[in-house]
């Protein structure tokens, strides 16, 4: 596996939030992280990429305990794309992607034409390459996300964790990122709200409720009417799709 | 492309950018050394030290020498070691706490470091094991520890952190005044209150020995972790996910700071402004990359803290300002203007 979550708890502010789950993901697969605002889904890729420390359990990148790893050796592997993150600094969209070389950098060698490509493939990715010189703080949200991804792109993880990176993206830049990021050859995980963008670009679906995985396996197995009913509240049709034959839900408000 | 004012992203443009700042800062100094109540050419400047450091036998009267050597040559490099200083540890607490208004003065760093040094000198804390420079270094950390629990306390965060410092100024500064008013004689008290506002009177070359290695050393280790402070940009959980040992980074760091801090306190007083205006000038003129911010500000804030020497000695006839008197006259304005300058388009 490339990613194994076995029977994590986490808990903050005296509240259990990650509650015991246990997630698998196979190399390469892209993982949709589905559930409520609040159902604990950012709270695990924390835990996954150890910015927190699990109170009990254990989450193994490939057959090593994240645990017993070194904070550089993460980086190298897992990037995180934060919910979200900005700053009051001064930087361009260049400065910011190049960040993404950070852990494969010593603190004294110089830029690297590895570094410049990683910089540039990640750029041209997201569709910026003619913004490096932009500055941040006049960037639209979507273009900010998008920058964050380049950033998370240009760490060349092998490990990929998106929280809800199609916030803010117009509907042509949200089925380019996932459909780039289900296309990498890299595992993701990726909370997401849209549940049809879940069911078209993710190979396996985990929900989440009260920190708890409700639900897991492939988007036929996950999206059923009776779970969206219990987890989200909503009552809802789901249908195949005929246009690209993946499971599409529709609201219903009756 | 929006490019800060000089980028010198070609190797020889930045060479030629560093060999000049540093004939800028030779340059003041030299003037440093000649201005003063009495006036010394250059050339007789330039003898002087060639004199003592290359053992030339330049025909030089005993005065000039002397004075030259051991009251204003001294007095330049302390200037400039203070300057780098203080404008090192502003553009490293700013990165750090992601704080543009964060400097050792506005935390009340330097304030803790004031009340520690005064109280070494007045109280007799600890006396005899205890130098002045200690006395600042463990008021310092002890002003920094308390202001962070403070701002912790408070709920952290960026702006909570600049509340604290003001808080925490304050209590320092009430602290130094009481022991001053209870325990000095009146002399103490004048001599301490005008070194409270910095002066850099009565430095001689042993506090050279300290405060310019502190100096290169507060350099040497901000530079290694340039590219730590880099990866601060989008917080602490951004620099963590880049791999960043982000305690041992803020220990090391804060710690420099806290030293960089002590050791100027303790020799020339606490001086605002530089720490605060600097490192804000030098990012204008190279960008916000630590690898370049850096030298930047620690070579400005050399410059400047020269200068505000001269000026200090010059304003008034017959007469020296505490030099945190004139860094604040001039640093002030300074702020205000790069403020504009560097304003967001809205
Ligand atoms: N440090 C903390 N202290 C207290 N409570 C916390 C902390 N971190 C998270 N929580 C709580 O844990 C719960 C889960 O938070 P999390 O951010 O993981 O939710 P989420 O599934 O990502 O939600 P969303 O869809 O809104 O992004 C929330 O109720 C949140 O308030
Ligand atoms: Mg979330």
């Amino acid at each position: 596996m490339s990613i194994s979550i076995h029977d994590v708890h986490w808990s903050a502010g005296g509240l259990m939030i990650v509650n015991g789950i246990s997630i698998d993901v196979a190399p390469g697969k892209t993982l949709g992280l589905l559930g409520p605002n609040g159902s604990g889904k950012s709270s695990l890729l924390k835990l996954i990429c150890r910015l927190r420390n699990v109170k009990s359990g254990v989450i193994a990148l490939g057959n090593t305990d994240i645990a017993g790893m070194a904070r550089l050796d993460i980086a190298r592997r897992v990037a995180l794309v934060e919910q979200q993150a900005t700053t009051e600094a001064q930087v361009t969209v260049l400065d910011v992607v190049r960040l993404g070389r950070t852990p494969h950098r010593g603190p004294l060698s110089p830029w690297s034409a590895a570094d410049d490509k990683a910089v540039n493939d990640a750029l041209r990715h997201v569709g910026l390459p003619e913004r490096s010189g932009q500055l941040w703080h006049t960037l639209s949200g979507g273009e900010r996300q998008r920058v964050h991804i380049a950033r998370a792109l240009a760490q060349t993880p092998s490990e990929l964790l998106l929280d809800e990176p199609t916030n803010h993206l117009d509907i042509q830049h949200q089925l380019e990122i996932l459909s780039l990021v289900a296309k990498l050859p890299v595992t993701s995980i990726i909370a997401l709200h849209d549940l049809n963008l879940a069911a078209m670009f993710c190979d396996n679906l985990a929900v989440l409720h009260h920190g708890k995985v409700v639900a897991t396996g492939t988007p036929e197995q996950v999206l059923t009417e009776d779970l969206i009913a219990d987890v989200f509240g909503v009552r809802a049709y789901i249908e195949r799709s005929a246009h690209h034959g993946r499971q599409h839900v529709h609201y219903r408000l009756d | 492309m929006v490019q800060p004012a000089v980028m010198g992203e070609r190797w020889w443009a930045r060479l030629a950018l560093v060999i000049l700042s540093f004939v800028v800062l030779g340059f003041m100094i030299s003037l440093a050394v000649s201005i003063g109540e009495i006036s010394i050419p250059l050339e007789t400047t330039a003898k002087a030290v060639s004199n003592r450091l290359f053992g030339t036998a330049f025909e030089l009267s005993r005065i000039h020498q002397g004075i030259v050597w051991d009251y204003r040559l001294s007095r330049a490099l302390l200037a400039a070691s203070a300057g780098a200083a203080l404008a090192l540890s502003g553009a490293i607490l700013q990165a750090l706490l992601r704080n543009p208004l964060a400097e050792p003065y506005v935390l009340g760093i330097s304030a803790g470091a004031s009340t520690g040094a005064v109280a070494v000198m007045i109280l007799g804390f600890g006396y005899g094991v205890l130098t002045l420079s200690t006395g600042a270094f463990i008021g310092a950390v002890v002003a920094f520890i308390l202001v962070s629990a403070l701002a912790a306390g408070a709920g952290g965060g960026a702006d909570r952190i600049i509340l604290a410092g003001v808080a925490g100024s304050q209590l320092f500064n009430a602290l130094t005044s009481y022991i001053v008013t209870t325990s000095a004689n009146a002399e103490q008290a004048r001599g301490v209150m005008f070194w409270l506002l910095g002066s850099l009177s009565g430095v001689r070359w042993p506090d050279v020995y300290l405060a310019a290695p502190v100096a290169l050393i507060g350099f040497a280790v901000s530079m290694f972790y340039a590219r730590a402070l880099d990866a601060f940009t989008f917080g602490v959980d951004a620099a963590a996910a880049l791999g960043i040992a982000i305690n041992r980074v803020r220990i090391i760091l804060l710690g420099a700071t806290a030293l960089m801090t002590a050791a100027m306190v303790s020799i020339v007083g606490s001086i605002g402004f530089v720490g605060l205006v600097i490192p804000h000038a030098a990012r204008f003129l190279v960008g916000p990359s630590h690898g370049r911010l850096l030298p930047a500000s620690a070579i400005i804030g050399a410059i400047f803290m020269v200068a505000a020497d001269i000026v200090s000695r010059i304003i008034i006839p017959q007469q020296i300002l505490p030099i945190g008197v004139v860094t604040a006259l001039f640093g002030a304005p300074a702020f205000a203007l790069i403020l504009y300058k560097a304003r967001r388009p809205v």
